[in-house]
């Protein structure tokens, strides 16, 4: 066979069968995401079929995948939402670095996996899924809830630490010292700062540049500016990412309901074959001896993320159920746990034993969040009256 | 007013019975009614969305009443006036004919202000209006000539 016929056929198959495993997600109430990556794992590097000959395609679709994950994740919230959710929510926010960032990195030091792969770890289990979450919470009913603002700012709080971490994170990476790391840093934060002034100030003039009543005119701009953006922050060793993730903040108003619209569907394709990717660059082999640790992790990471939200909805003068329920709404970890570690694994200069893991982690947090969302107040209502009644 | 970030925004107030009752505006328009659990008023629950004309029916419907307790507290300074709210049985002789027919103004100086119709009100209504059954209509005037427009509305 003509060898784009078999390329043809197989991104067909993959698509297709992933098109099989969303529908099955959603049926059972779950994300996608973990799906997609089991997907991944039984074909590629040690599962059952090897694909070949759709690298060239798959490598540059999940780069897209990433920049437009981060993009919608920039339209989603305005500037002056971000700023205000950042004035509320920073003192939890902080607790929420400690209690979920060390865990992570202290199992990859356990590993003596070094502290490139620390520092990536500790944002893997760090970062909340907000996608999950927020799907979660409008299938529950919980929008209304008191403490929904608030699991709402800690998300907040997270994206715009991931703005500051993922360019630290692709300068370790490239294997610049201390002193380029904290150069890149005082960039990235100096680019985040202006880009807030901007959006507050200026922002329509940004949607303008890309704004057109013609939707062909409007995806073409839009797609055009945000790969433009993505590679010059990368090429400034600032993160593709970041960059997206700039200009969907920037871009305000009904030119970002209007984008975000256009582009979830473009969004949702390439991210998909971001994390068939990702799997598909996993060894299903490693994944046995890093188990435990996963398992670990597991444990660790539900208790401080469920104690971040208890503590958060405590200082808002929230009652003791809805603390709960903030609490384990906030668990679930999924895409951007996976964007960190890919970053990392595709750079080579962490262990491949780090996929392992954080496929398995990601796998298992994607899937315990929504159930732990789903059974908080059941649980909590039997353990007060439990309670109540070894009292009597 | 409460941001919810990357949804839209929630306005709400807690009742003297201390249930939080809110809505919240999504970035594409849409509102939903909030009202909070009895039993943990951190809690919702029961949500409804509503589309334009669902909210201002149900605006209508609680607000009609204040309209009249507006016009009374006004009115209150002079002396001698008051403001009524009449219903307009189905089957008065005036069910399904305009409102310069009945000659209100001519025959009681009695000034119809408003009517209120399906939970929705109708200001200043000229006198091409056309009355139907059920509908509330508020009048302004002296006890006596109320009564009288009272008089002529159910009997002609």
């Amino acid at each position: 066979m003509q060898h784009t016929a078999i390329a043809l056929i197989e991104l067909g198959a993959v698509f297709f069968g992933l098109g099989i495993l969303g529908r099955l997600a959603w049926r059972i109430g779950v994300s996608p995401v973990p799906l997609y990556l089991i997907g991944g794992l039984a074909f590629g590097q040690g599962g059952l079929i090897p694909l070949t000959g759709i690298e060239p395609f798959t490598e540059l679709a999940s780069e897209i995948g990433v920049v437009l994950l981060l993009l919608l994740l920039g339209l989603e919230y305005s500037a002056a939402e971000l700023v205000t959710g950042l004035r509320r929510s920073w003192s939890a926010g902080l607790i929420d670095v400690a209690l979920n960032a060390a865990p992570g990195a202290l199992v990859a030091v356990m590993l003596g996996w070094g502290p490139t792969a620390a520092i990536v770890l500790a944002g893997v289990t760090y970062i909340s899924s907000s996608g999950i979450i927020a799907k979660v919470l409008g299938d529950l009913g919980r929008l209304g809830n008191r403490e929904t603002p608030v699991v709402l700012s800690i998300l907040v709080f997270e994206d715009l630490a991931m703005a500051v971490y993922l360019p630290i994170l692709t300068a370790l990476l490239a294997g610049v010292g201390l002193v380029g790391g904290l150069g890149t840093v005082g960039v990235s934060i100096l680019a985040i700062s202006l880009v807030l002034v901007l959006a507050l100030r200026y922002g329509r003039y940004v949607s303008a540049l890309v704004d057109s009543p013609d939707p062909e005119v409007f995806l073409l701009r839009l797609l055009g500016a945000a790969l433009l953006v993505a590679g010059v922050a990368a090429q400034l060793q600032v993160s593709a990412a970041v960059g997206a993730f700039l200009l969907g903040i920037a871009i305000s108003g009904s030119t970002a309901t209007n984008a975000t619209r256009m582009l979830t569907p473009l969004r949702d394709l390439f991210a998909a074959v971001f994390f068939v990717v990702f799997g598909l660059n996993t060894d299903p082999s490693a994944i046995p001896p890093v188990l435990p640790f996963a398992l670990l992790l597991v444990v660790l990471t539900t208790t401080t993320k469920f104690v971040t939200g208890w503590l958060a909805a405590r200082k808002q003068g929230i009652r003791r159920m809805g603390r709960a329920r903030a609490g384990a709404a906030l668990i679930a970890r999924g895409e951007f746990s996976i964007v960190i570690a890919g970053l990392a694994v595709g750079s080579g200069a962490v262990t491949g034993q780090l996929a392992a893991l954080s496929t398995t982690y990601v796998l298992l947090m994607a899937i315990i969040g929504p159930v732990a969302a789903r059974v908080v107040e059941p649980v909590a209502q039997w353990a007060v009256n439990s309670r109540a009644s070894a009292r009597t | 007013m409460t941001p919810l970030p990357g949804l839209g925004t929630q306005q709400e107030f807690t009742t003297g019975s201390g249930r939080r009752i809110g809505v919240i505006t999504y970035r594409d328009g849409r509102m939903e009614l909030i009202v909070s659990d009895p039993r943990d008023p951190d809690k919702i629950c029961a949500a409804t969305d509503l589309n334009g004309e669902e909210t201002s029916t149900l605006a209508n419907l609680l607000g009609a009443p204040q309209l009249v307790g507006k016009l009374t507290e006004q009115q209150r300074e002079v002396t001698g006036v008051t403001t009524w709210q009449l219903p307009l049985v189905p089957g008065s002789p005036y069910d399904g004919r305009a409102l310069g027919e009945t000659e209100m103004r001519t025959r009681t100086s009695v000034s119809i202000v408003a009517v209120i119709r399906d939970g929705s009100v109708h200001p200043s209504p000229r006198p091409d209006f056309v009355f139907a059954g059920d509908d509330l209509v508020v009048m302004v005037g002296t006890a006596e000539g109320l009564r009288a427009a009272n008089e002529i509305l159910e009997n002609g």
